[in-house]
């Protein structure tokens, strides 16, 4: 990659930089405290990179988890990359061997890089994004292995560091919250799992199977009316 | 764990994560336009899931003490305002797990 479209790409990657120093630090700590080695923090900051999913990496890899149930939650927690896909599909076109890279390295935060910025005159685009993906990739890497590094050395009592897993998804919830004018579904996401966790209780997550369900089930059936408020040009919210 | 079921464990994460992000690229790549239904539950199940896994995360408050549940309670309300003020990602993570583990060690 060349240094010009590194040097183009790089300020708009520091919000970023910022955010994935940090998570990724708090992700290496997690992993230490639970006794997992640097390396495995490193490795799974490479191949995974997902931070929400890291998280729950390490609840899984320090609870020994069934492969199965692993592969279910990791879906359920990386759903929302469907999402991010979708609006994506025209961007990536004719990114040749470039393309899987974006796909894979598709982050919240990259996906929201990539639908802001364009590329300033004179710099290839695909480069752009591209350098853009591996800048964003590599913090996320080097503030795992910082964070990896330094719980394995410095001795404190790291109970509770697992509530970050918490404290993430409290914070996208709130943001989710404010940017939208509907909370049925986060109403519905709540009394659904909630009902499940009290039917089938909460061993190993696997109520999350039949909550997902009714999750389903609830947006369908309150498909129309969501719909006619979304396209309603107030707006509105549902009392 | 043996190494072997941590790289497997791992293995798993990676694959079911890139399936997630490849997936629509796989079925609209070349030009089909996604179902209505598709882009709905693509719009709304998101916050949905958020909820969800935030009542994933609670799943193992216990009532029969205080110090069951007011710490992860105590701690949640603490992040929510946090965020709700300051708007700053790692401030409302940090500050908030910091607290927690205060509450845990130190306080029940």
């Amino acid at each position: 990659m060349d240094r010009k479209t590194l040097t183009a790409a790089f300020p708009h990657t520091i919000p970023v930089l910022m955010g994935y120093l940090s998570i990724g630090v708090v992700f290496g700590w997690m992993m230490s405290a639970a006794g997992f080695a640097p390396v495995w923090s490193a490795v799974m900051s490479v191949s995974i990179y997902a931070g929400s999913g890291q998280y729950l990496g390490v609840e899984l890899l320090s609870s020994a988890a069934p492969l199965a149930d692993a592969a279910f939650l990791t879906l359920i927690i990386n759903f929302r990359h469907l999402v991010y896909g979708l609006s994506m599909l025209e961007k990536f076109q004719g990114m040749g061997w470039r393309r899987a890279y974006m796909i894979f390295s598709l982050t919240d935060e990259t996906y929201a890089l990539l639908s802001g910025v364009q590329a300033p005159d004179g710099v290839d685009e695909k480069r752009f994004y591209l350098a853009i993906a591996v800048l964003d990739h590599l913090y996320w890497i080097a503030g795992s292995i910082l964070g990896a590094a330094a719980g394995s050395m410095i001795a404190i009592d790291t109970e509770g560091i697992d509530f970050a897993m918490t404290a993430l998804f409290l914070v996208i919830a709130v943001e989710q919250w404010r940017a939208n004018t509907c909370h049925a579904p986060v109403l519905l996401g709540a009394a659904g799992t909630l009902a499940c966790l009290l039917a089938f209780g909460p061993d190993n997550g696997r109520f999350l199977i039949p909550a997902l369900a009714i999750l389903v089930a609830g947006l369908l059936l309150m498909r129309p009316r969501l719909e006619r408020l979304e396209t309603s040009p107030e707006g509105g919210e549902i009392p | 764990m043996t190494i072997t079921q941590i790289a497997a464990l791992i293995a798993v994460m990676a694959v079911v994560t890139f399936s997630t992000r490849a997936l629509p690229f796989l079925l609209f790549g070349r030009g089909g336009k996604p179902p209505k239904v598709v882009l709905y539950l693509g719009r709304f199940l998101p916050p949905a899931v958020i909820a969800m896994l935030i009542v994933y995360c609670y799943r193992s408050v216990s009532f029969t003490a205080v110090s069951g549940w007011a710490p992860a309670f105590i701690a949640g309300a603490a992040v929510v305002s946090l965020h709700l003020w300051k708007k700053n990602d790692m401030l409302s993570i940090v500050g908030g797990t910091i607290l927690y583990m205060v509450l845990v060690q130190v306080v029940f």
